[in-house]
């Protein structure tokens, strides 16, 4: 017997794991003391102070400092508010090998604010170093933790003296530098990419900054720290979801961008902005997300690639045109980045709340895919792969990230990024020498053709013979409306044939990892994968053994059915209350009721009714 | 495209299911006429259609058509002609479909200057749900949701229009069918987004915008000396309340279509069987 449980990040992780099994623990406790060996080769940094601080540009600094040294970098933000004034801070977890998660941890705290510090109690561990800026007005009365290493640092007046105040973020990065013993020549790479353009003056009073930074710790600091950063000739690029699945639509042939800005998906926009173009696309920013996700559709009724990306309150919006979309059998990758909701929520902070809004979404019945990438490399991957499916099949495909994934940055191997394994296949499209074989008797071609696999020919605009409607009203195969009883079943049938020929032609197995034989199984989707497989490491120093499934396709979707019966425990994880993901892993192992159901257009009768009844219970199940 | 293009081409075969004598008729002979004149095809002739008896024409007309969401035909014209320079764009709907439900479209689709042409048939009624207030119905036009009258101004979508950059501002009248072909046809010809407001009576639900009325009331522009390319001129004629004009209002012959403006020249429809080349480019950057 297996008996399922939710984890959801809204529930204290403690009081859930408990009720799965008592020996499950909290794999840190509030010290960090249980982590320390396991964390012994990583070093957590953070520079944090007010939006409008610079903070994130900092960061990004030393994040990419760290990937051009070869080494393995995983970033995260904390950001409460984009206007001045809000706590924000940059975080990132290197190692020389691979992190995909954030920890509980700080080593070493940029602090620009008192607020900064109070933020972070919780991570700082008794010999974390704070570097700060006695300095400055909020700062002189700052008190360092007991046990911490605080380092007064005169960030602005020895930026001044480099060149200007501006640069007191980049003195502390050289004052980090001695701290972690990292090279600060590697510093000097990441200042050049981000300044390089400005000036070589300025990328030179920018090294002078760090190095000021640098040797005033050196100086004034007789203390041998604990770390030492060493680099490797490995070669990583460094990017965060959003830029992943931009720069996974260009590669997939993507040409026409629509979109409305919106946390946390605008990234996209933005990186598609000026490189779009070099590739023969264009970007619109449309009025609203209804306008948005038409223009997109009309993009694709032209017959090009198309992509519209939004969070969950510009989902609501585009809901309208959902329907249209599939019934027109349009091929369009709607890609939500999601936040948490409902209305406008915690727009800055994560959830994974929308899965039965994609499933479900919309009024009427209609086939859709659900696509979730599980990590910033498979974000590039699946975009591409949406974008197959969405042609193959002719129906709108939902990649889906979430807020952590969209903002944070991980290294890999440029090889991750193959462009010369990107495969385009357009589906069934029919030109002038073909395109005989799909008219009707009177000529008219037939974009909905009733075929066995569901699957009907397509036909750009310009293609001769080929002019047809395409329609949000129910139609017969020549897209004309139809309300023929026969007809609409044929066209709904039809509709949801292409997803039992997908569910047959493409693969959509779970990713595995752990212990196969394992008798607890955890299922999750979307971006958990990376901290829960590094959780299984900590699992396993505790004795607890576990199979984990992480599932990329929320919809078709794997039969985890099996997996599910043959475990003693199954716990799915996710990040929302009431485990959408959840109810659907339960809903599929769950035995099938009897179903009459009726498509036509007229209501039940009373005499038929009685008739699908008895023959339903004398035929038994229809699964 | 073959030269022999007659507007009946531009005809399908489904036999409209609007009322006998209603507007529509004489506005989409109007369109098929000017598409034909234009030297276009069905096969190179894109179509969106919006919601309400307007949308139908989507239907009764034979080329590359998507007929949409209520209100949200120009978007979707934008998308089309944005991936397809080489495809001629009409965009059609009611005065529900453009002023009401897709007002805000309206403005953003025409600060857009997008090479295509925007015919609202406009008969100042709801005629598909039977006769309710229109956002360019009178202010004492009584209707079942509206028994004393809406009580609030008209839209005046020329205005609108005017105010939002517009390059090509008209108006015609469905049943004036020489005159309304010549008008749609300029639309069409025009580099930039051709808008024409066309009176296209219904028959059944508004007793008021009636032919009659439209016929006794209309002065065309072109003989009240108007010039079209005079944009305080135009302003005028818009603003004047006491008078129902036909013609072009305003036509900026300077006009510089999204298209120019932003260099979106391609055929996007054409794709390799791969990255793009160059693809690696991407990857590089993030070095």
């Amino acid at each position: 017997m297996y008996a399922i449980f939710t984890l959801n990040t809204i529930y204290n992780w403690t009081f859930v794991l408990n009720s799965v099994d008592s020996s499950f623990q909290k794999p840190f406790d509030e010290s960090g003391e249980t982590c320390d060996i396991a964390m012994a080769a990583d070093f957590n940094w953070a520079v944090g102070g007010e939006a409008g601080d610079g903070i994130d540009s900092t960061g990004k600094i030393f994040a990419q400092a760290l990937s051009r040294a070869g080494r393995h970098v995983f970033t995260s933000k904390d950001f409460a508010s984009r206007i001045r004034g809000g706590y924000t801070a940059y975080k990132v977890r290197t190692s020389v090998d691979k992190v995909q998660s954030v920890v509980d941890r700080l080593d070493v705290l940029i602090a620009l604010t008192p607020r900064t510090i109070e933020e972070n109690l919780d991570e700082l561990h008794g010999g974390s170093v704070i570097i700060y800026d006695g300095e400055r007005t909020t700062m002189q009365n700052v008190e360092i933790p007991d046990e911490m290493i605080g380092l007064d640092v005169p960030l602005k007046r020895l930026a001044e003296e480099a060149g200007g105040a501006i640069m007191r973020n980049v003195v502390a990065l050289g004052a980090a530098c001695e701290v972690a013993e990292f090279p600060i020549e590697n510093l000097d790479s990441a200042l050049e990419k981000r300044f390089g353009d400005k000036g070589q003056k300025l990328v030179d009073n920018n090294k002078e900054a760090a190095r000021a930074g640098q040797s005033y710790v050196a100086k004034e600091y007789d203390h041998e720290f604990d770390y030492d950063l060493e680099t490797t000739d490995e070669d990583y690029v460094l990017l965060n979801g959003d830029e992943a699945i931009g720069m996974g639509a260009i590669a997939a042939g993507c040409r026409f961008y629509a979109g409305y800005p919106i946390t946390p998906a605008t990234d996209v926009m933005t990186y598609l902005t000026g490189r779009i173009e070099q590739y023969g696309g264009h970007v619109v920013q449309a009025e609203d997300e209804l306008s948005a996700i038409n223009m997109a559709l009309g993009a694709a009724r032209g017959g090009a690639r198309a992509m519209t990306a939004t969070s969950g309150p510009g989902i609501d919006l585009m809901t309208e045109t959902f329907g249209l979309i599939a019934t027109s059998e349009t091929p369009l990758v709607i890609c939500n980045v999601m936040r948490s909701g409902p209305s406008t929520g915690m727009p800055t902070k994560q959830e994974q709340g929308d899965l039965n809004h994609m499933l479900y979404g919309g009024h009427g019945e209609i086939p859709r895919f659900v696509v979730a990438p599980t990590t910033i490399d498979e974000c590039f991957w699946k975009t591409v792969e949406a974008f197959n499916l969405a042609e193959k099949y002719q129906l709108p495909v939902y990649l889906t990230a979430d807020l952590s994934m969209a903002v944070t940055e991980q290294t890999f191997s440029p090889e991750a990024f193959d462009m010369d394994e990107v495969e385009i296949d357009r589906g069934f499209v029919v030109d002038e020498s073909n395109i005989d074989g799909h008219l009707s008797e009177s000529g008219g071609f037939q974009p909905h053709e009733i075929t066995d696999d569901g699957i009907s020919p397509r036909a750009f605009p310009g293609t001769a013979d080929g002019a047809h409607m395409s329609t949000g009203l129910e139609h017969d195969e020549q897209g004309r409306r139809t309300e023929d009883t026969e007809m609409r079943v044929e066209q709904v049938d039809k509709r949801n044939r292409k997803v039992e020929t997908a569910e047959a032609r493409e693969d959509w197995s779970p990713r595995e990892f752990g212990d196969a034989d394992a008798e607890n199984l955890v299922i999750t989707w979307g971006s958990n994968e990376g901290a829960l497989v590094e959780a299984l490491d900590l699992l396993a120093d505790d004795g607890v053994d576990v199979r984990v499934l992480s599932v990329p396709y929320v919809f078709p979707r794997p039969d985890l059915t099996d997996a599910v019966e043959a475990a003693e425990n199954v716990v799915v994880v996710e990040c929302n209350e009431t485990g959408q993901f959840a109810d659907i892993v339960e809903h599929d192992v769950l035995e099938r009721v009897d179903r009459v159901n009726k498509y036509t257009g007229v209501r039940f009768k009373a005499d038929e009714l009685a008739a699908e009844i008895k023959a339903t219970l004398t035929t038994g199940v229809e699964a | 495209m073959s030269s022999d293009i007659r507007f009946t081409d531009f005809k399908s075969d489904k036999q409209p299911t609007w009322c006998p004598g209603c507007g529509d008729f004489g506005t989409m002979n109007g369109m098929m006429k000017a598409l034909a004149e234009t030297g276009n095809d069905p096969d190179n002739t894109f179509v969106v259609a919006g919601i309400g008896c307007s949308g139908k024409i989507g239907t009764y007309m034979h080329s590359y058509a998507l007929h949409g969401v209520h209100g949200r035909a120009l978007p979707v014209g934008t998308g089309v002609k944005m991936a397809r320079p080489d495809i001629e764009v009409m965009v059609a709907g009611g005065d529900g479909d453009g002023y009401s439900i897709g007002a805000g479209h309206f403005v953003h689709a025409v600060r857009r200057n997008v090479d295509m042409t925007y015919v609202v048939m406009d008969n100042r009624i709801y005629g598909l749900t039977k006769g309710q207030a229109s956002p360019t119905s009178r202010e004492d036009f009584e209707t079942s949701t509206s028994p004393d009258g809406p009580k609030q101004p008209p839209v005046n979508p020329h205005a609108l229009a005017l105010a939002s950059g517009a390059t090509f501002i008209a108006q015609s009248f469905s049943s004036d069918a020489l005159r309304h072909q010549e008008i749609i046809q300029k639309a069409v010809e025009h580099d930039g987004f051709g808008f024409v407001n066309v009176y296209s009576p219904c028959v059944t639900f508004n007793d008021v915008d009636t032919y009659d009325y439209f016929r006794d009331s209309l002065v065309d522009l072109k003989e009240a000396d108007h010039d079209p390319s005079d944009r305080d001129a135009a302003k005028e004629a818009i603003l004047d309340s006491d008078k129902e004009y036909q013609g072009i209002f305003y036509q900026d012959e300077n006009s510089v279509p999204y298209h120019e403006q932003h260099g979106v020249d391609e055929d996007m429809s054409v794709l390799p069987d791969g990255a793009p080349e160059g693809a690696t480019d991407l990857v590089r950057e993030f070095y």
